[in-house]
């Protein structure tokens, strides 16, 4: 277990990126699938020019649960299989490194889908 | 006066006359919940890391972001995520389960439409372009690392 | 700014509207209106498989019921006139196999009651026709995955975003009979101001309604003031202030006699926004508590006025601007029109 602050900066810069999205549905109402695909851009850009790590260090779960850390982990992958790899790292590098996420959404999107029914909004 | 010139004058007339709301009640709950979200994620990659002590960093956040995809998309199924989402704004779409929530609800909207082409086609309206964008970047910057 | 004239077409054979017939889903159940409706939905399912399905059921239940208050047999329903939101007009198309009578499927967006009620009137006036059945219907469930996102998607809607009614509401109109007249009704034209957000419908169909006042009171020579309500369609909270600016500039002061159905079918406990909308909005406003009101006499003359937003999911994502349009029409009590007749004829 970490010491208590390093809980308090992974609250504190998790709650400021999810803010920087609700300032942007604010003022340019944003769709959902537009935030996603930004703040994941963000995530890849961050590692290609070498500063996601340090980040990542000090900020933990703050920038890593947001999807900013899904496109850190796609440019992470895409970078390494590179290394080793060469020319067929560019091709299995981002989507490998990923691979646990988006099999599970798939998944467990597949699963519940199938289990249950939407519902009428209430708001 | 030509039509463009009304247009251009109706849209500023409506942009001036819808009441403004202060957007600090959302800002903070955002704020909060995007910030717990994280935080959980952070105790469950802390207390995997302490029962498997063997798990590399990679895998153990690999594990915690699976365990935030599963709860947000049994949230999703049990009709419970969109009622947060309606106070947490981008606080739950911005993490992780913002991505699960954007397959898992669509996947159950549409299974009328049958299994083939009602859910399983249309799970990736809105995530679709995320992988999309993923993938196509991470192949640019695999490149731009090969070359330079 | 807006010119608009000569859109106005007058019934003088009576056409009444002889039975209608109101029915709502459990959130409309619950709001300020909820005494009027004829029948509220305790699950808006309706114990069908699908929403499409629960939305043609209702249909189905409102077009009976209709018959029912109009005390009539079903086999003398002679036409029958429906709208509804969805692509192609399913609901309505489909809830017509049910009925073994001619039918005509109308699309008008959320303005569909005001032009069922229009041609429906103009066939029985003109004598073709009697016992012509006028519905529209909509359901929160399917206009929300047809025109924005999945139900279950954790998203926020906008703060100028209006709440579709589920509901459906029927009127039967014939010559023959008693009850509220539609006395003249004013086609409107498609206006577009060059709106492009489709969770501001009210800023959209503002102009279309005004457009349609302007040419009604014109036409008709009368006043705001001549009417004991103008009521719109569903502008919602943000589209009414629109509508009382835009007839301010004309020179029409729209009192305290109006109100828009989008307002008043919820009330402001529930988290709707701007308000309702939807073609079931207006239908089930129009098919309880105004005619209920018509014809006890509390209003005797009533402009209604259902508005409509003409977009489609592919216009929008091609970024097109969206148009507008509304239809009026205007219920008289049956004594008034009497008293008006005997009037004409004295002098």
């Amino acid at each position: 277990m970490l010491p208590w602050y390093q809980y308090l900066i992974v609250f504190a810069i998790g709650g400021f990126i999810c803010m920087l999205g609700q300032i942007l549905i604010i003022t340019t109402k944003i769709t959902t699938a537009r935030i996603l695909v930004l703040f994941e851009l963000i995530g890849v850009f961050l590692t290609a020019i070498g500063i996601y790590e340090p980040i990542s260090d000090f900020a933990k779960a703050g920038v890593n649960v947001p999807i900013i850390g899904f496109g850190a982990a796609l440019a992470k992958g895409a970078i390494d299989a590179v290394k080793t790899q060469g020319l067929l790292g560019v091709f299995t590098g981002g989507l490998g490194a990923v691979a646990g996420g988006i099999a599970a959404a798939i998944g467990f999107g597949f699963l519940f889908g199938s289990i249950f029914k939407a519902r009428t909004k209430k708001y | 006066m030509t039509e463009q010139e009304r247009n251009e004058r109706y849209n500023q007339y409506v942009e001036a006359k819808i009441a403004k709301t202060h957007p600090w009640p959302s800002l903070f709950n955002a704020f909060c919940i995007g910030g717990l979200i994280c935080v959980i994620g952070q105790l469950f990659n802390d207390m995997l890391l302490d029962v498997f002590p063997t798990l590399t960093t990679q895998n153990a956040w690999t594990y915690t972001l699976i365990f935030l995809i599963f709860i947000a998309s049994f949230l999703t199924g049990l009709g419970v995520f969109d009622k947060i989402a309606v106070h947490a704004g981008a606080g739950t779409i911005v993490p992780i389960t913002g991505f699960s929530n954007s397959i898992a609800s669509p996947a159950m909207e549409f299974k009328n439409e049958g299994i083939v082409f009602g859910m399983c086609a249309k799970m990736f309206v809105i995530a679709g372009p995320v992988i999309v964008f993923g993938t196509v970047a991470s192949i640019i910057v695999g490149l731009i690392y090969l070359f330079v | 700014m807006i010119d608009a004239e000569n859109q106005t077409i007058y019934f003088k054979k009576k056409p009444h509207i002889i039975g209608n017939y109101a029915i709502v889903g459990p959130k409309e159940g619950k709001g300020s209106l909820n005494s009027y409706f004829d029948y509220i939905m305790k699950d808006d399912l309706f114990g069908e498989k699908t929403y499409e399905k629960a939305e043609r059921k209702m249909v189905e239940q409102a077009i009976m019921g209709a018959i029912d208050n109009a005390k009539i047999s079903p086999k003398d329903l002679k036409l029958l006139i429906c709208g509804d939101l969805l692509n192609q007009i399913i609901t309505s198309s489909f809830a017509a196999r049910a009925f073994d009578v001619p039918y005509i499927g109308l699309f008008g967006a959320c303005s569909t009651m005001a032009e069922s009620l229009a041609i429906g009137a103009s066939l029985v006036n003109a004598g073709y026709i009697d016992n012509v059945a006028c519905t529209t219907a909509s359901h929160f469930s399917t206009a929300e995955r047809q025109f924005r996102y999945p139900l279950e998607l954790g998203n926020q809607r906008p703060p100028t975003s209006q709440w579709t009614v589920t509901g459906a509401g029927c009127s039967i109109l014939s010559s023959k009979g008693s009850g509220p007249v539609i006395t003249c009704a004013t086609f409107g034209k498609v206006t577009d101001f060059g709106i492009m957000d489709v969770n501001n419908m009210g800023s959209v169909m503002a102009p279309s309604a005004a457009s349609t006042l302007i040419s009604h009171f014109k036409d008709t020579n009368t006043t705001p003031d001549d009417y004991d309500l103008v009521v719109t369609g569903d502008l919602g909270k943000l589209g009414s202030e629109i509508l009382l600016d835009l007839m301010e500039d004309h020179g029409y002061k729209l009192g305290t006699n109006y109100n828009d159905c989008g307002q008043i079918i919820f009330n402001g406990k529930q988290s709707v926004l701007m308000g309702g909308s939807g073609c079931g909005c207006s239908a089930t406003v129009l098919n309880s508590y105004i005619l209920k009101k018509v014809r006890t006499k509390e209003f005797k003359k009533v402009l209604f006025v259902a508005t409509g937003a003409l977009l489609s999911s592919t216009s929008t994502q091609q970024g097109d601007t969206i148009p507008g349009i509304a239809h009026a029409v205007v219920i008289e009590s049956d004594d008034e029109v009497d008293r008006k007749n005997a009037k004409k004829e004295s002098e």
